[in-house]
């Protein structure tokens, strides 16, 4: 039996005043012209909160880039959902964040790039340091708990100390050390991006001890480089158990990635309801449980622990969704993860390009 | 952890009723947890003024078969993830 999700990840818009190179977000974004209407999203959320979602992630892109985010959070939050703001704090003044915390949002993820404005900037393509500290401000004079996230690659993993510091600075209740998920632009940069191993083993004790330092004060949250493990990452907790995510088109997807499986064909909002999607949809099937699971998986005592890992990396990487994640060990195409993770060179970045903003 | 400590709800953490699944929950900002009542009735006495020992008091005197054990653990899985938080009284 399937059960019903408990939390939605609303992308609002692809717009977004950054250009990331690690952005996790499809290389294809979409306009402005074809995102969701306020009444559109409105729909979502009540047939999310009646489908069982109790947490709305209003992220992006840039949330803040949506005039109407006020009305949206009011409508979330007063289904009952917890409203979580995912967002670069560009924008977000005083004034915003009182005005979002009154509509309902109820914790802020802040994202920061580097722990000194000249490296924020050669990553973020634009200056937006000093504007993460009046974020921050902005969020705690509003009462609301913080969360830094900070996504590591080779370029800032050796300023891992200060970037604590920083997060300190910023009074964070808690600090996401997150590194690199190799999808959208991210792979595209992977050679640029990938840490090195001398990086990863000097970052490692350095959280260790800050973990300690700051403990009752500020959480301190590493999440582990996926290509450096043996096993994969336990993705989304499952295909199609927890969570989705509705695209700025009303494109729903059970993994914010998986619209680069294009073997699968995904239903929108605006066609289907979104329960009939969630329960009953040939994308949301495909990979739930484990009836669809090939060799090694099929007979691993850990199929339940990490359901295979990620069916977007495995097509990325091997061509087939149903392969076991490359990241795993014993996968056959384990070869294809292990040469990436020993980056040579290191490239310059390809920038995102600015989407179409009409 | 012990029985002297007085936990609270962290920040950005609070109880709620799901009207869906009709179980009660909490909403903190990484996910969401859903009760039973046991839990929840310890949830609602976590208010930073009363020790694990006093909720443990209080509930048995409502519900039989209150274990501080049971308790305890509960309260240390919810503190690890930052649920709840507080600091033994002094
Ligand atoms: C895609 S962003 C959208 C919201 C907003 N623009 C921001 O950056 O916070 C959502 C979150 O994902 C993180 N993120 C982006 N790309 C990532 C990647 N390749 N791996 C891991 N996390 C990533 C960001 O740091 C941010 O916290
Ligand atoms: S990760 Fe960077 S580029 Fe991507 S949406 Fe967030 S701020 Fe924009
Ligand atoms: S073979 Fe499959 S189930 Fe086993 S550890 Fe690897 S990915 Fe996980």
């Amino acid at each position: 039996m399937t059960a019903p999700p408990l939390g939605l990840l609303a992308e609002l818009t692809h717009r977004c005043p950054l250009h990331c190179p690690y952005c996790s977000n499809p290389v294809d974004l979409v306009p402005r012209s074809g995102e969701l209407d306020t009444e559109q999203w409105r729909s979502v959320f009540t047939q999310a909160r009646d489908l069982g979602v109790l947490q709305v992630h209003l992220s992006g892109g840039e949330p803040l880039a949506r005039r109407d985010l006020p009305a949206l959070v009011g409508h979330a939050s007063g289904l009952g959902c917890y409203v979580n703001l995912v967002t670069s704090g560009l924008g977000l003044t005083e004034e915003r964040m009182a005005d979002l915390a009154a509509c309902g949002v109820e914790h802020v993820q802040l994202s920061v790039q580097a722990a000194d404005p000249l490296l924020a900037k050669r990553i973020a393509g634009v200056d937006a340091f000093e504007r993460k500290r009046a974020a921050a401000a902005a969020v705690h004079a509003a009462g609301l708990p913080l969360t830094v996230n900070v996504v590591l690659h080779r370029g800032n993993l050796d300023q891992v100390g200060a970037i604590i510091a920083l997060a300190e600075e910023l009074g964070a209740d808690r600090l996401e050390l997150a590194n690199t998920q190799y999808y959208g632009w991210a792979l595209r940069n992977r050679d640029a991006l990938m840490p090195t191993r001398a990086q990863l083993d000097a970052a490692e004790p350095v959280v260790r001890a800050a973990r300690e330092r700051l403990a009752g004060r500020m959480a301190v949250i590493y999440v582990v480089a996926d290509y450096q493990d043996r096993y994969p990452k336990p993705c989304m907790h499952g295909w199609g158990a927890r969570q989705l995510t509705v695209a700025p088109d009303g494109t729903v997807l059970p993994c914010p990635a998986a619209e680069v499986i294009t073997t699968l064909s995904f239903d929108r909002v605006t066609t289907r309801p979104l329960a009939e999607i969630w329960y009953e949809s040939s994308s949301f099937d495909a990979y739930r449980g484990e009836s669809w699971m090939r060799d090694p998986c099929r007979g691993c005592d850990r199929r339940a622990v990490d359901f295979g890992g990620c069916r977007c990396q495995a097509f990325l990487l091997t061509g087939s969704a149903a392969n076991t994640d490359p990241v795993c060990s014993l996968s056959p195409h384990h070869h294809l993860v292990r040469e990436a993770a020993a980056p040579v060179a290191t490239p310059p970045y390809l920038m995102r390009e600015l989407p179409v903003i009409r | 952890m012990t029985a002297a400590w007085a936990p609270r709800l962290g920040r950005g953490a609070r109880l709620g009723f799901d009207h869906v699944r009709r179980v009660p929950v909490v909403l903190f900002p990484e996910g969401v947890l859903l009760l039973n009542d046991t839990a929840r009735a310890v949830l609602e006495w976590c208010d930073g003024s009363r020790s694990i020992g006093e909720i443990v008091e209080g509930l048995a005197e409502r519900y039989t078969d209150v274990r501080e054990a049971e308790v305890l653990g509960l309260l240390g899985e919810l503190a690890d993830r930052g649920i709840v938080t507080g600091a033994v009284r002094g």
